[in-house]
């Protein structure tokens, strides 16, 4: 009797009109291969809740990376492109002039974004191609195994770097989001979270804005996201939700530095 | 309407470019080629067919520019010259790998490093045998005149999207720089994002509810897997060595000896076959058109009448030993050429074939 009134509840549940959440139907169903705790898999869903929302899934051309997030394309149902590492920006402008009426977002990583693909990345901003570009930021190479990324903090840990890094034999980690809000062709420039309900909420919001910004041609809208990579940092997803507060954030301040 | 024009070897792939429907052309200067992109921002397709023209901020941009435009359908080209192309290197192997097709020409200079912005024939190699990382090919066209430099834009595009495989005008600062009578043919529509839809289903035109997504790339983590894709590959380039070799023969009937050579060292070699037969040396000439696929089995046929064959290029010797591999030791097989910018003169040429084949004087 117990269980029938659990099934009944259960039904009850999955009644449309009582359903509070369900997974977009911009996923696809395939198991995602990020480790637990990661930020990627977030970064994910709230994306393709926002290509559903916006009605845009058959207009959408994402470009992956090469980084952690380089099979992403098995995971949002839309028509992509995988580009060399760091050369998101490169492929994706193309795709933007040549398909005016897509909108065209890239997903890059800090090694992927601020290192190897800098000149991409500061040329695309610089000419504002009409594209979004989102930085997934978790200081380090999470893909190669825990390496010294651009934006590893100061005295952080990394394969490259096992004692810390030490500016003078590593140099500094960089500010790229900064320093891309210096320039012209850049609408909308903010850094965000997605470690709480609520941080996850706002980087979601600043999706729209930037989807919206796509449709109005407003130029480049670049949205960094500071993420967990438990696996590299060698913490629980709980430790380094906490780490990256206390550590990222002072030095990655999040908020907005743009939005013309 | 086709159209008579005297210009030089670079304008004219611009202007074919135009003309042939093309959609996109991304850049990065470099002598002795930026007349390309000059004549295109000149032109402003943009304002007449809608073709998209963009200074990119490398050649590394430029490639992976391509590389965008081809995944999503588009007719799109870049030029550059010697160390340029060593820069799209990666893009190219990438291109190759998520069968993508575009037309890249090589307006080629002297190497090796920043080396001389004088013509070189000394990126044979790079060209032909893959040039970047893994087992791929381009489709390598290399014109000798002013005409093919205008007329190989519009075939190289075909052959490239025939095989969905990134094809390359092999040419030289010479043939880039020189001018010429050239008839430019009549502007083509460019394909509409339909067509386009239609013609490569393949392409990333954004998801329609009635097809899957598409997804451009060249990973395969599954080794089973990427050797099986490696093998659709290679199938693909034996159908290209089936189905596209193009050479062209001067004088090869009677001939005793015979020269291969491509693009400029071609026609200079052309008028080295003029002085030897005045001297009674029975020479003739095979100019591959295609330098991959390489006219392997013509050499070989005709290799069985000869005393002695001369690979003539501007380089230290590089495609004499495709040469040397198409006779299989039949026939003695020598290099001759000037290199690091020199051009050598026809009689240079001729010298050269009596020296190391005809027992010298
Ligand atoms: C040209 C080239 N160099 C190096 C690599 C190796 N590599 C793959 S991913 C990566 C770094 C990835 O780090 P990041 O961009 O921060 O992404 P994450 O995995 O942290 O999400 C590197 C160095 C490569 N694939 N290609
Ligand atoms: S290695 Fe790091 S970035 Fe990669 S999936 Fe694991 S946690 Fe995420
Ligand atoms: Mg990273």
């Amino acid at each position: 009797m117990e269980e029938n009134s659990m099934a009944e509840v259960f039904n009850d549940i999955k009644k449309p009109e009582n359903l509070v959440y369900s997974k977009s139907k911009v996923l696809t169903d395939n198991v995602m291969h990020y480790c637990p705790g990661c930020s990627h898999g977030v970064v994910h869903r709230i994306l393709a809740e926002v290509i559903e929302e916006l009605g845009v899934q058959d207009k959408t051309i994402g470009v992956a990376p090469v980084g952690c997030s380089v099979l992403m394309y098995n995971y949002i149902d839309i028509d992509w492109q995988e580009a060399a590492h760091g050369r998101a920006p490169a492929v994706g402008t193309a795709i933007n002039r040549l398909w005016p009426e897509k909108i065209v977002f890239t997903y890059q990583g800090d090694g992927d974004l601020a290192a190897i693909g800098t000149a991409e990345t500061i040329h695309a901003c610089n000419r504002g191609e009409n594209m979004i570009m989102l930085f997934i930021n978790n200081g380090i190479y999470g893909m190669t195994g825990g390496q010294m990324a651009p934006t590893t903090l100061k005295g952080m840990k990394s394969s490259t770097c096992p004692f810390g890094r030490e500016p003078a034999q590593d140099g500094n980690p960089l500010k790229i989001t900064e320093l891309l809000a210096q320039l012209p062709g850049t609408s909308l420039v903010t850094r965000q979270a997605v470690h709480t309900p609520a941080a996850v909420r706002k980087t979601k919001k600043a999706l729209l804005k930037a989807f919206e910004n796509q449709k109005q041609k407003k130029g480049t809208s670049v949205i960094e996201v500071v993420s967990t990579c438990n696996s590299g940092w060698k913490m629980t997803p709980v430790e380094s939700n906490k780490w990256m507060a206390e550590n990222m954030f002072p030095f990655y301040p999040l908020g907005d530095f743009k939005d013309e | 309407m086709s159209e008579l024009r005297l210009m030089k070897g670079n304008e004219a792939i611009a202007e074919a470019a135009i003309r042939c429907g093309a959609d996109g052309y991304f850049g990065y200067p470099i002598t002795p080629q930026s007349e390309v992109m000059e004549t295109l921002m000149t032109l402003r397709p943009w304002e007449t067919t809608g073709m998209v023209v963009l200074q990119a901020e490398s050649e590394v941009a430029s490639i992976n520019m391509l590389y965008g435009g081809a995944g999503s359908g588009k007719r799109v080209m870049t030029s550059s010259s010697s160390p340029g192309i060593s820069l799209m290197q990666e893009g190219l192997s990438y291109m190759a790998g998520a069968e993508l097709p575009c037309l890249v020409a090589n307006v080629v200079r002297g190497g090796p490093g920043l080396g001389t912005i004088q013509p070189s024939q000394s990126d044979y190699f790079q060209s032909v045998k893959g040039g970047g990382h893994g087992d791929y090919k381009l489709i390598v066209l290399a014109p000798a005149s002013v005409q093919e430099m205008a007329d190989f834009v519009e075939l190289g595009f075909d052959l490239a999207f025939k095989y969905r495989n990134p094809a390359m005008i092999l040419s030289d600062g010479m043939i880039g720089q020189m001018m010429e009578k050239v008839e430019l043919s009549p502007q083509k529509e460019r394909w509409t994002n339909e067509e386009i839809e239609k013609m490569h289903p393949w392409a990333t035109t954004g998801k329609r509810p009635d097809r899957e997504r598409n997804i451009i790339t060249s990973v395969e983590l599954d080794s089973e897997a990427h050797e099986t894709f490696n093998n659709k590959l290679q199938a693909k380039y034996r159908e290209i060595e089936e189905n596209e070799v193009r050479y062209e023969l001067t004088d090869v009937e009677d001939a005793d000896y015979l020269i291969v050579a491509y693009g400029s060292s071609a026609r200079i070699s052309a008028a080295a076959i003029e002085i030897l037969r005045e001297k009674g040396i029975k020479a003739g000439l095979l100019r591959p058109i295609t330098l991959y696929p390489f006219p392997s089995k013509k050499i070989k046929e005709l290799s069985g009448g000869l005393k002695g064959v001369l690979s003539v290029e501007m380089s230290s010797g590089q495609m004499v030993e495709d040469v040397r591999l198409a006779v299989e030791g039949k026939v003695k097989v020598e290099h001759f050429g000037r290199y690091g910018g020199v051009v050598h003169s026809p009689e240079e040429v001729a010298n050269a074939l009596e020296q190391k084949l005809n027992g010298g004087k």
